[in-house]
């Protein structure tokens, strides 16, 4: 390799769509298509303008909760790392801020209490991490164990039911502003404080920089043993978001709650064009994700279909988008090289 | 040999409270813990109940994240409590076969005079059956059946069968004049032998009525799946005339999920029988009419038969 070759001219910038804003336009059009399979096996329903606007306000309700957790995981792994233990937290999360003593000091109570739990549990993945020098994987793979058993440790393996006292909190999942769910504006909310954190702040840059090349930030003089338990810490902060959701649609704590989410959260961050490797990825794309999920959810469970199904669908679109993005890198690649 | 327990084989359709209710509703839902103090308990008098030598039950049942396992294993200690002749070894068998199985070895190694075992998965856990056995410990298999009878002495489980029956039998009295009903089911994990049996006796009762299932879509025991499932599937379904839902403990979200839908043109017919169940039921303030018991006071038949054997 030679190393004093002459730089590339820089390419004058041209009016058009950026790499990531034409994928998520793809992942627009995967929604779309899911609709049109929706007017084809269901025209009674999904031709219908008043049932279909419930019916997608019903997906992104469900699509709520993980979203705001697939927010702080899109940091976490943009920033090189990944999140294993995020459905546990929100077990934990649930649990800790549903039991007696916390109810007593009503919804306001259960809402601190669940975001500084999640605040806590992420800041020590992120501490495992930075200071512990423990690969991410296994941290958080510890967390996922140990804040499950803590779960079933406090909640005594119960369903805890959220007191009628607490009214926000019941009330949450059945109220709507100008028409739109609360839950929902509560999603669009954290994912557009999250697309400013990441797009429009140094905290956002210097993200990027470490899962980009972490030496080199290093060099670059940022701390990123600080900024990996900020990451973490965010991502534990999501998850007590997202545990405030669950409580509030299903009424209840559990240990049990959170099942899987960590695969639901990695896949749409995979599927909205995040990295595993760091380095890149949108908070769009990861919201799109999860609504593409659990819009096929909705569209199996409409037509009357069993689960093994969609199950199947989803892993192919996971494949799907990841090969269609190593495609496009390929060829951008190819291009670059021929021109410079 | 097979027996039924007294109690494990009831079958009713409580609408109210049953005897059973307060174990399960003290287990299933809830931050009540006084609730707790309610255990079921064999109170048989006559010879069986005077003290004889004293002997040791073994008792080892999954930690299962759920409401009716926790209630199994507090009806067996307490009934085990009943009896002063009794010292109750219970050994945890943490979240797997793999962990179950040592956990019962250790049991074994410790000579007591019979086991009461409540496997994680009943075929993956015989070969464990048949080495207590062989070492002359008697055993008595709850609930999740051996694939083989000759690795336990007594079995004593729950008709899960005769739940989907119970619960078939009143949907189709109901719309019996209405053939093209819309009969909704939401079972529980659906790779479960149990939940198979559930749906058959289901599907045969309403056949019987002329009556088919329409939508069915599993959950996954838990709260949370409870109440997406069936957002989705009442968003699918716009009319519909009964739901059997399988479990109390997801029917928490299944019932949370219509009351975020507006829903209520259906009655519902719920499974186990938890607090939660019982009130909505009393209570009349919720789609929930019935629901069909599965009772965990089988634990209590259990340690009873397993004293008999050892004497």
């Amino acid at each position: 390799m030679t190393v004093l070759e002459k730089a590339p001219p820089l390419a004058a910038p041209r009016q058009q769509w950026s790499e990531p804003a034409k994928r998520n336009l793809g992942l627009v059009g995967v929604l779309v298509a899911i609709l049109i399979v929706g007017a084809i096996t269901r025209p009674d329903l999904f031709l219908d303008l008043n049932w279909l606007w419930h019916n997608e306000l019903l997906i992104l309700t469900q699509s709520s909760a993980i979203a705001v957790i697939a927010v702080g995981m899109t940091f976490v792994m943009i920033g090189g790392g990944i999140d294993l233990s995020v459905g546990a937290l929100v077990a934990l999360t649930s649990v800790r801020c549903t039991t007696v003593a916390t109810q007593q000091f009503g919804s306001g109570g259960m809402i601190f209490t669940a975001l500084v739990v999640g605040l806590i549990a992420g800041s020590i993945n992120g501490v495992l991490i930075a200071y512990g020098r423990l690969v991410p994987f296994i941290a958080t793979l510890a967390m996922l164990v140990a804040a499950r058993g803590l779960a079933q440790m406090i909640s005594g393996k119960l369903t805890q039911r959220v007191d009628v006292g607490n009214v926000l909190i019941n009330q949450l999942s059945f109220r709507s502003v100008l028409g739109i769910p609360a839950l929902v504006l509560i999603m669009l909310v954290v994912g557009a404080l999250g697309w400013i954190l990441l797009n429009r702040t140094t905290f956002g840059r210097r993200t990027f920089a470490i899962g980009g090349n972490p030496e080199a930030s290093r060099l670059a003089g940022i701390n990123i043993r600080r900024h990996t338990v900020l990451l973490y810490a965010l991502s534990g902060l999501c998850c007590g978001i997202g545990a405030i959701i669950v409580v509030s649609l299903s009424s209840a704590g559990a240990a049990d709650h959170g099942d899987l989410y960590e695969l639901d959260a990695i896949a749409a961050a995979i599927i909205g064009g995040t990295a595993l490797s760091g380095g890149r990825g949108t908070i769009v794309g990861s919201l799109l994700g999860v609504v593409i999920f659990k819009g096929i959810t909705n569209l199996f469970i409409v037509n009357n279909l069993e689960q093994e199904y969609q199950l199947i669908v989803k892993g192919a679109i996971i494949v799907a988008a990841v090969l269609v993005q190593q495609f496009r890198v390929t060829a951008l690649w190819r291009r670059g090289g021929a021109s410079g | 040999m097979t027996a039924s327990g007294a109690l494990s084989r009831r079958r009713l359709l409580a609408v109210g409270s049953t005897v059973g209710a307060g174990v399960v509703l003290a287990a299933c839902t809830g931050n009540d813990k006084t609730a707790n103090n309610n255990q079921t308990v064999n109170n048989n008098a006559g010879d069986n109940a005077t003290p004889g030598k004293a002997i040791k039950i073994g008792f080892s049942a999954p930690a299962a994240d759920h409401g009716w396992i926790a209630a199994i294993t507090a009806n067996a200690s307490a009934q085990a409590k009943k009896y002063s002749e009794v010292t109750f070894v219970p050994v945890a068998a943490g979240k797997d076969v793999t962990e179950q199985r040592p956990a019962v070895e250790s049991l074994i190694a410790q000579k007591p005079d019979v086991i009461v075992l409540l496997p994680h998965d009943g075929a993956q856990m015989t070969s464990t059956g048949h080495k207590a056995m062989d070492a002359g410990i008697p055993v008595v298999n709850l609930d999740r059946e051996f694939s083989d009878p000759l690795a336990y002495r007594l079995l004593i489980k729950g008709d899960n069968y005769g739940m989907g029956v119970a619960a078939g039998h009143y949907i189709g009295k109901k719309l019996k004049d209405k053939p093209n009903a819309v009969i909704a089911e939401i079972p529980g994990i659906d790779e479960l032998q149990l939940t198979q049996d559930r749906s058959k006796g289901f599907r045969d009762a309403l056949s019987l009525y002329g009556l088919k299932v329409g939508p069915r879509i599993a959950a996954r025991f838990t709260v949370a799946s409870g109440q997406e499932v069936t957002a989705n599937l009442l968003s699918g379904n716009p009319k519909i005339d009964a739901v059997w839902n399988h479990d109390d403990d997801q029917g928490v979200g299944v019932l949370q999920a219509m009351q975020q839908a507006g829903r209520k043109e259906f009655f519902m017919v719920g499974g186990a029988g938890s607090l939660d169940a019982m009130e909505h039921i009393k209570a009349g303030d919720s789609p929930l009419e019935a629901t069909v018991t599965y009772s965990p006071t089988m634990a209590s038949s259990a340690i009873a038969l397993a004293r008999l054997i050892a004497q």
